[in-house]
Formats: C-alpha cells, structure tokens, sequence
C-alpha cells in the first residue's frame, strides 16, 4: 500500500474545504466545509499510522478524539446558527452588522412556535 | 499498484467528487446529502487503512449525527428548497487561497513519501483501540467527556427561545 495516495486525498479534501469556507455565504454550507476540513486531518492522522512509529494507533485514537470534538463543535455551532437567525431572519455571512444594529439586548421577542 | 491502491483510488474519487460537489452546487439540501457520500467515501478509506472502529465510528458520529443535524439546521433556518443563485460571494479569494493550501499541503506530503511502501499495521479493532485509549490517553479521554457536556449543555441554553421580559 502507498500511503501517498491518501495523502493526496486528504490534501485535497483540505484545498476543497477551505474554499468552501471562503466562497459560501450560507453558514450552514460553511459548517459543511469545516467538516470537510476536519475529515482531511482526520485521514492524515489515520494514514500516518501506517507510515510512523510511535504508540500503536495513536494516530486512529487522535482520530476518534476529533471526531468527538467535530459533533460537540457542530452542535454548538448549530445552536448558535439557529439563533442568528431567529433574531436577523438571516444567515448569510455578509451583511450581519453588530449586535447594535438590531436594537441590541438579547434574542428579542419570541411569540409561537415557527418563525415567520 | 495492489487491490488496496486500486481502492484507495477509487474511494478517493468517490470521496472527492462529492466534496467538490458539497462546495460548488447551488442547492442546500443537496449539499448536505452529498456530504453524506463524502463521509461514507472516507469511511470505506479508513477501511482500507485498517482502521475499523474509526470507519464505523465515521459512520455512525459523521453521517448519522453531524449531518444529520446539519440537514435539521438547513430545515429550521429556511434554507432555499431548489436552485438558489445566491449561495457563494466572489470564487476567485476561495479559489487562490483553497487551491494554494491544497497544493501546498500535496507536495510537501509527495515530498516527505514519494512511492514508498508500507505494510499495514495490524488492523485497529475496538478491543485495540480501547487498549490503546484506556491505556495512554485517559485524561484526554476523560476532558473530552468534560467539553461534550459543556457542548450539550451551552447547545441547550443556546437554542432556547427566551421566556420574555424580566426573565434571565
């Protein structure tokens, strides 16, 4: 097996995910772009336990350790996307102001269970 | 070139041409669903690497929690059902900065292993893995329990509408 190929893999995966990041205005589509991110690492870390010698599969464990951090990251991050819009009725990431603009305070009022 | 290379390329094509797709279309729901094939891809070249509990861990956290949420996100913020214009500002920063990291990081690792070869290791199963966790990583084991109860409970708080005026 030639550990190259999943070099190039995860290489690319990384070069695709950071122009996601910096091309979409959806933060959700960003979010998806960040875990595009995410999984290149990830396989750098899988693929170098093929190649290095040090603790057996510490590279497979780091893996799962990320994994963990990615869902805790893309709950929070969700949460607080979620939020954003329920307060501008908008997420895209380029026309949000501050926190002035809207009036200020918190989540302003919320009245039934949709937002319209 | 061996069945594993042969299926690294394979799975790798899979895998990319679903992220390029995640990046580029203009329909949100799909975006999330390609992702889908993205992650699945990925998994199946963890497989090829050895690393089942990864691999499954990949399918069952990635595909069947991440994205899973991020199509519920996509539902609950109002997303464009259908083609939408409007989903990406100027390609060419995403482009130049993408395109540079992606080429930056395959020749410094073209570089660092050219053709070699390697034999696998033995394969990471869960009773490995476990060893391996129990044995070295325990505290960051037992901090990342730590973060994934802040990470719920600040979601929680986070998504709760306010109960109204005079109320913390």
């Amino acid at each position: 097996m030639h550990p190259v190929i999943p070099y190039l893999i995860a290489a690319a995966l990384f070069g695709a995910g950071v122009y996601g990041v910096l091309a979409r205005r959806n933060a959700v589509l960003v979010l998806m772009a960040v875990e595009l991110m995410l999984n290149a690492v990830n396989l750098v870390f899988v693929t170098a336990d093929t190649t290095v010698v040090g603790l057996p599969r510490s590279g497979q464990v780091f893996a799962l350790f990320v994994i963990a951090l990615a869902a805790a990251e893309i709950g929070v991050g969700l949460a607080l996307i979620l939020r954003l819009f329920r307060q501008r009725r908008a997420i895209t990431t380029d026309d949000l102001g501050t926190a002035a603009d809207s009036g200020g305070g918190d989540g302003g009022r919320d009245s039934g269970a949709v937002p319209r | 070139m061996s069945v594993s290379d042969v299926l690294l390329v394979a799975l790798g094509a899979v895998t990319l041409g679903a992220a390029g797709v995640v990046v580029t279309t203009r329909q949100v729901v799909r975006a999330g669903l390609w992702l889908v094939v993205a992650l699945g891809g990925l998994a199946g070249v963890y497989l090829v690497l050895t690393a089942e509990l990864v691999a499954w861990v990949q399918v069952l956290l990635y595909v069947g929690a991440v994205v899973v949420l991020l199509l519920f996100a996509t539902m609950l913020t109002r997303a464009p059902i259908g083609p939408a214009g409007d989903l990406d500002r100027a390609r060419w920063p995403g482009l130049l900065v993408g395109g540079g990291a992606g080429v930056g990081l395959a020749a410094l690792l073209v570089d660092a292993y050219r053709w070699r070869r390697v034999t696998p290791p033995p394969a990471g199963t869960a009773g490995r893995l476990g060893a391996e966790v129990f044995r070295h990583w325990v505290l960051p084991f037992e901090v990342l329990s730590v973060l994934l109860l802040a990470a719920l409970v600040a979601a929680i708080v986070l998504s709760r509408r306010s109960s109204g005026p005079g109320d913390g």
